[in-house]
């Protein structure tokens, strides 16, 4: 019975989201008021239907309902029951659910927020929206129902995939999809801006904070996947540039370029196509990301049971959203064309480079992801792009982008002396350089051309991102730092703590793998493991072999590690848990492989030095977005005249 | 105009390759070996291990490699029509991969053997030769000892059917293909 | 330590029998044994849902990294242990794609639209650079 009121909830959500997403937008384009009015109550109303679709799957799990085909998949009653919610994100068509739920929400937020709007604008968003959803909702409704029944009733389910019996998965598909389907915020004012004809500088003071959320639930919705990759699979990594990750990572791409091309149009009313191409983008990678994940077509541990109808259905969403909305830019790109001159040496050029290079970057991913397939489908045989060509490869348009940050961070809009600004960097810039050049040689013996260069640019990036907060809060010199500018010194800072922490972990990386049995010691990356025992464990829904492993260096005990095996009750193939002693400067991981016969154990072993300022950076960089967004100009109501007097020489942010 | 195209045209350019790409299934691998000579090998036979089997075993006629192991559940699910095939002439080789000697000869005993003879790989080293990722895999030799066709999953009637017999039409001689004339299934 | 670890790796390799796989026992050589590791991660898994025979737990992963240890342990370079590879498994095992006219353009790609965007940059500014700077300031 729930489980059917579920689905007509889901219903009326469509019907709703329809309502939403056309009279609104026909209102707009003949001036009917009333028409217009009605985006927000059809908003309100599909968001309420949507959650109840939502909360009825939940509660089919909690309760245990395994009549309802998705949660016999994926649920089980042993299952702990913080697990039994998630699971309802456990597999395609719940996910999908969470992808309507979470962009209702943002329809909401929108709603909310567009009352300082004019409504012609504002209805034309909501409308949008409103098309979006009526699209992904019919998807879901039409080929990936969750809500579908199990007849017989089985006795018990499946259980969720052990691998995501983690907090991993209570936070990290949340997050990313926050972010992920945040990309259709600034789609939606994209497109409305083009319907109308107008896009200035409001409408992107406007679209600028919408963008800043998405983008920093997107960036702490990787980074969550990468840290739970690297803890959970025992192996140690933390990117592999599968496709599945990759189609998280270009939304990301754009979104940073979108935000900050939009700082340009907000300041000088130019890049229009630029960022109206970008929020295109952005969107249109989100969705590309969708396919790619369900349709089947390239293989990945992350994709979704597959189906080629789904993937028509998505195939044909791509095609009338970006494709519409690629259309309409083609049409109204000449009235975006605006006067703004700049020089050389100029914020407006560093921030037109930083889209150029941000853009070849996501072509490059792209092109590395779908290479295999145009080449297979082209009949010219089948290939694999991975990890070896990414790692070089992202690096030609990255390294030049991220040595630019520093510079670009410290210039003046229209023109600015390019001495004066040489001048102010060239100390921490030589600096960086020696620093990275000598430090990594001194502390691990060895450097390569690509540490010393990667060392080189984070360490400046990061020097480059302290100057002026240091100089502001420190020395009190110099007007007071604005939030704005705080949250782009704190991001830029991650960058380069980020960038810091993969190259080293990456080129210093310690690997290998021992045979060993309770009584050995083994010396392996400067520590020794001293493999006292191995004992069996029960757990809620499995039981483990848990190995006592101390961990000393030069005799002194740091720690005693637990690395586990588990074989969990329902789908009993092993899993690995690993144990891992973390300190700032590094990680030491260590992982149970197979029993190799007479009590003797695979042993799998890895020392990673800096991989904390990893998490750390990104950690740092979603930080600046809150920081940014929670500037006093946001938080104003009115929009008050543009004050004439002369910017500072470093500028706003 | 044309240059506001571009982006809609990247656009249509990829959604082709989707489209077509949806057809595809990824999981697909072409075998690396068609068209090529077998791998030389000489394996202990299974069921006599003074016995060997060898890759000049194979030459001269049309033939199946299978590649088998009392641990793959699939292998018992076409080992039936395996049966049926080798009833009405197809000489198939069965290389055993991975497994214990005692149950594949338990298994040959109790299930029937398909097998003009097995050959016994129990480390996969021969079967890595082959290109072989699992079990089971089925090869179509030629009688020039070329691979002419590798099919992974359990064989059954209408594999057979649909990507066997073609071939085999094709290129079987006169005398080569006596099963084909007997109306091999 | 390591010599005992060594016998007994040896010691299962014979009682192991068929079914369990060998210790895998490193090369003392580190040169040897770094050039394993980064080998085994360019290695496809042919059976597996994208991993490295490094990271896959499937047994064909296991067969392969025995292989690749034993060819290091010949003397073979890389590019031999990932031809005696790609001979058998096809091009599709190696993460580093194979330099052909056809992966060219996968491999060129990010140099050219590096040069192509330093030419929209170049083109942009100079149209930008004769515009007037100063705009109308609101009223």
């Amino acid at each position: 019975m729930i489980p059917e009121l579920g689905q007509l909830a889901l219903a009326l959500a469509l019907c709703l989201a329809l309502v939403q997403g056309t009279l609104p937008l026909v209102g707009a384009g003949i001036g009917r008021a009333d028409l217009m009015a009605l985006a927000r109550p059809a908003a309100a109303g599909q968001f309420v239907f949507v959650l109840l679709a939502f909360g009825t799957l939940v509660y089919a799990f909690l309760s245990d309902d395994f009549s309802v085909l998705f949660v016999a998949e994926h649920s089980n009653s042993a299952l702990p029951v913080f697990y039994k919610a998630t699971a309802a994100w456990g597999g395609h068509e719940g996910s999908m659910l969470l992808w309507i739920t979470v962009l209702a929400i943002w329809t909401m937020a929108v709603a909310a927020g567009s009352r300082s709007q004019p409504q012609e604008f504002a209805s034309r968003v909501l409308g949008v929206l409103g098309i979006v959803s009526a699209g992904v909702i019919a998807f879901a409704f039409f080929t990936s129902n969750p809500f579908l029944r199990l007849i017989p009733t089985p006795a018990d389910g499946n259980d969720l995939n052990p691998l995501l019996q983690d907090p991993g998965m209570i936070f990290h598909p949340p997050t990313l999809y926050v972010g992920y389907v945040g990309a259709s915020v600034p789609f939606a004012f994209a497109v409305a801006a083009l319907l109308s004809g107008r896009l200035d500088k409001d409408w992107a003071k406007w679209t600028r904070p919408w963008t800043v959320v998405a983008w920093l639930f997107l960036t702490a919705g990787i980074t969550l996947g990468s840290w739970w990759s690297y803890y959970e699979l025992g192996w140690g990594g933390w990117w592999f540039w599968d496709p599945v990750e990759n189609s998280s990572f270009m939304p990301w791409l754009m979104a940073t370029a979108l935000l900050h091309s939009l700082a340009v149009t907000e300041r000088r009313g130019i890049f229009k196509s630029w960022t109206v191409l970008l929020a295109i983008a952005a969107f249109s990678l989100s969705l590309l990301g969708t396919f790619l994940t369900r349709a089947g077509v390239l293989i990945s541990v992350h994709a979704f049971a597959s189906d080629p109808t789904r993937g028509l259905f998505i195939l044909g969403l791509l095609a009338l959203f970006s494709g519409g909305g690629l259309l309409l830019y083609a049409i109204r790109a000449k009235n975006l064309e605006a006067e703004g001159g700049f020089k050389l040496v100029s914020r407006e050029a560093f921030l037109l480079a930083n889209n150029v290079l941000l853009v070849i970057a996501t072509a490059v991913v792209l092109l590395g992801t779908l290479a295999p397939l145009i080449i297979e489908v082209a009949g010219l045989g089948k290939i694999s792009v991975g990890p070896p060509y990414f790692n070089l490869m992202f690096l030609v348009p990255v390294f030049p982008l991220v040595a630019l940050i520093g510079v670009g961070m410290h210039a003046g809009w229209r023109m600015m002396p390019g001495d004066a600004l040489m001048r102010r960097l060239r100390v921490p810039a030589l600096a960086a350089v020696i620093v990275g050049v000598v430090a990594p040689f001194i502390v691990f013996d060895t450097t390569s051309v690509l540490t010393a260069i990667a060392v080189s640019i984070a360490l400046w990036v990061c020097a480059s991102s302290l100057l002026d907060p240091v100089r502001r809060l420190v020395y009190r010199t110099g007007a007071p730092l604005t939030r704005g500018q705080m949250g782009m010194y704190l991001a830029h800072f991650g960058v380069g703590i980020f960038m810091l922490g993969a190259t080293v972990a990456s080129a210093y990386n310690f690997e290998r793998d021992y045979s060993a049995k309770p009584g050995d010691t083994i010396q392996a990356g400067g520590y020794e493991f001293a493999f006292q025992s191995i004992t069996e464990t029960q757990g809620p829904n499995f039981v483990a072999d848990e190995a006592q492993i101390e961990l000393r260096k030069n005799g002194a005990l740091i720690a005693v590690l637990n690395p586990q095996i588990r074989t969990y009750q329902v789908q009993t193939s092993p899993m690995t848990e690993a144990a891992i002693e973390s300190n700032v400067l590094r990680d030491v991981f260590v992982a149970l492989g197979e029993p190799l016969g007479a009590g003797a154990w695979s042993v799998r072993i890895r020392v990673k030095p800096l991989i904390g300022f990893l998490w750390f950076g990104a950690g740092l960089m979603a930080l600046g977005g809150i920081v940014a967004i929670s500037d006093r100009r946001y938080r104003l109501a009115a929009r008050q005249t543009q004050p004439a007097a002369a910017q500072p020489a470093t500028g706003a942010a | 105009m044309v240059r506001y195209l571009a982006p809609l045209a990247i656009l249509l350019v990829i959604g082709v390759f989707f489209y077509f790409g949806l057809q595809r299934n990824p999981n697909d691998v072409p075998s690396a070996l068609i068209g090529k000579q077998i791998p030389t090998f000489s394996l202990p036979s299974v069921t006599d291990p003074q016995d060997l089997v060898t890759n000049e075993a194979l030459a001269g006629h049309v033939s199946l490699v299978n590649v088998w192991g009392t641990w793959c559940v699939e292998c018992r699910h076409e080992h039936g029509y395996l049966l049926e095939l080798a009833r009405t002439g197809v000489p198939i080789y069965g290389l055993n991969v991975r497994d214990d000697r005692a149950a594949a000869n338990d298994w040959l005993a109790r299930l029937g053997n398909p097998y003009v003879s097995s050959g016994f790989d129990p480390e996969g080293k021969a079967a890595i030769d082959w290109g072989v990722t699992g079990a089971p895999e089925t090869f179509l030799i030629g009688s020039d000892g070329k691979i002419l066709h590798k099919h992974i999953s359990p064989l059954t009637a209408q594999v057979w059917q649909n990507d066997f017999l073609p071939l085999l039409r094709e290129h079987c001689g006169p005398t080569d293909c006596p099963f084909l004339a007997a109306g091999g299934r | 330590m390591k010599t005992l670890s060594s016998l007994v790796a040896i010691w299962l390799a014979f009682a192991a029998g068929t079914v369990a796989a060998a210790a895998e026992e490193g090369f003392d050589d580190p040169v040897l044994e770094a050039r394993y590791q980064a080998l085994t991660h360019e290695i496809r898994c042919p059976k597996c849902l994208n991993e490295s025979i490094a990271e896959s737990k499937a047994p064909v992963a296991a067969d392969l990294r025995r292989e690749v240890r034993r060819l290091i342990g010949e003397g073979k370079s890389d590019d031999e242990v990932k031809t005696f590879l790609s001979d058998r498994y096809g091009d599709f095992v190696l993460y580093r794609p194979r330099m052909t006219a056809t992966t060219f353009a996968v491999w060129a790609a990010p140099f050219v639209l590096l040069a192509f965007g330093g030419l929209v940059f170049w083109r942009i500014l100079a149209a930008r650079t004769n515009q007037p700077i100063d705009e109308e300031l609101p009223p």
